[in-house]
C-alpha cells in the first residue's frame, strides 16, 4: 500500500517539476543568475510548494501512523554544525555548474536525456563516496551507525 | 538586476509548486516519509549494495523514483516534456553530478528534502542548509558566467 501511495507521490511530484519548468536545466541557472538577466521563476514553485507544505505538515504533526499503517518517519532534531553548511555548499557548487538538483536529473533522466542520465550516474557515485567511504559507517560498532532519515 | 521576462513563466512555477507540494504531504501522509530525494535515492543505493539498516522501505522508496522517472512518460501522452538541455558538456556534469551527490549526503538533504520539507516544518537545520547551498548556487553562475 506505501508503495502505490510512494509510486502516484512520485508522480505527481515529477509533473509539478515539468509543470514548473524545474527540469529544464537552464531555467534553473536563470534563477540562480542574479548578474545576468535573472528569471525569478524558481522562487514561485518554492513558493507554491511551501504553501501547501507549511499547512500540510502541521496538519501531520499529531499523527503518529501514515496511511499505510507504518509509523511517521519525522528526522529528529539535529545540531547546525559545519557539516550541514559544507553539504549544502558543495551540493550548491555543483548545482550551479549544472543546473540539476537529484529530484529534476531523475525526472530528465527519465525523459531519456542522456545528459541527465550522466548526471544521476555521477550522483549516485557522489552519494556512495560520501555514505561508503567518507562517512563509512566502523564496525564494530553499531551504535556509530545513527540511523540516517530519509531527507 | 533586470527581469528575463520572456522565460519567467510565474503560473506555471506556482501551479507546479503546488503539485510539488501536494506530492510530498502524499508521500508525509501515506508512507509517513519526508520526500527528500537524496536520502531516498541514497538509501536505497545503500540498501542495494548491502546495507542491512536501510533494506526495511525498499518497496516505498524504489516506487517513488520510479514514480518520478515515469512522469515524462506520462507527460508525453498530452506534450512534449520540458527537460531541456544543460548548457555544460560530459565532464562538467559528470564534476557537477559528484558534488551534488556528496554534498546533500554531507549535508542530509537536498531541494526537497531541506528546501520544501525542511522549511515548511520550520526547521533552523533546512534554513541554513538552503542558505548555503543557494548562496553557493549564486556564486557559482556567477563565477561561471560572468567572471571567465
Amino acid at each position: 500500500m506505501g508503495a502505490l501511495f510512494a509510486l502516484i507521490a512520485g508522480v505527481v511530484f515529477g509533473c509539478g517539476l515539468l509543470l514548473s519548468g524545474m527540469a529544464d536545466p537552464l531555467k534553473v541557472k536563470g534563477f540562480l543568475d542574479l548578474l545576468g538577466p535573472w528569471n525569478p521563476t524558481l522562487a514561485l514553485v518554492m513558493g507554491g510548494a511551501l504553501a501547501v507544505g507549511l499547512v500540510g505538515f502541521r496538519l501531520a504533526a499529531g499523527r503518529r501512523t501514515a496511511w499505510s499503517g507504518e509509523p511517521m518517519q519525522l528526522p529528529p532534531p539535529g545540531p547546525v554544525d559545519g557539516r550541514l553548511a559544507l553539504g549544502g555548499v558543495i551540493f550548491g557548487v555543483g548545482w550551479g555548474i549544472a543546473g540539476y538538483c537529484p529530484g529534476p536529473a531523475i525526472v530528465a533522466a527519465g525523459s531519456g536525456s542522456m545528459a541527465a542520465l550522466a548526471f544521476v550516474a555521477a550522483m549516485v557515485a557522489g552519494m556512495l563516496l560520501h555514505d561508503r567511504v567518507f562517512a563509512a559507517p566502523r564496525r564494530p560498532a553499531p551504535t556509530a551507525l545513527a540511523p540516517q532519515a530519509d531527507v | 538586476m533586470s527581469i528575463d521576462w520572456p522565460h519567467f513563466t510565474p503560473w506555471a512555477a506556482l501551479a507546479g509548486g503546488l503539485l510539488i507540494g501536494l506530492a510530498s504531504l502524499l508521500l508525509l501522509f501515506g508512507t509517513g516519509r519526508i520526500a527528500g530525494i537524496a536520502g531516498i535515492v541514497g538509501a536505497a543505493c545503500n540498501a542495494m549494495l548491502g546495507d542491512r539498516q536501510m533494506r526495511s522501505g525498499q518497496a516505498v522508496r524504489w516506487a517513488f523514483i520510479a514514480g518520478l522517472a515515469l512522469s515524462p512518460w506520462l507527460w508525453s501522452l498530452f506534450g512534449t516534456p520540458p527537460v531541456g538541455t544543460p548548457d555544460v558538456g560530459l565532464g562538467g556534469l559528470l564534476l557537477a553530478g559528484l558534488l551534488v551527490g556528496f554534498g546533500v549526503r554531507l549535508g542530509n538533504g537536498c531541494t526537497s528534502g531541506h528546501g520544501i520539507c525542511g522549511l515548511s516544518r520550520l526547521s533552523l537545520r533546512s534554513l541554513v542548509n538552503v542558505l548555503c547551498f543557494m548562496g553557493a548556487g549564486f556564486v557559482t553562475v556567477a563565477l561561471l558566467r560572468h567572471a571567465f
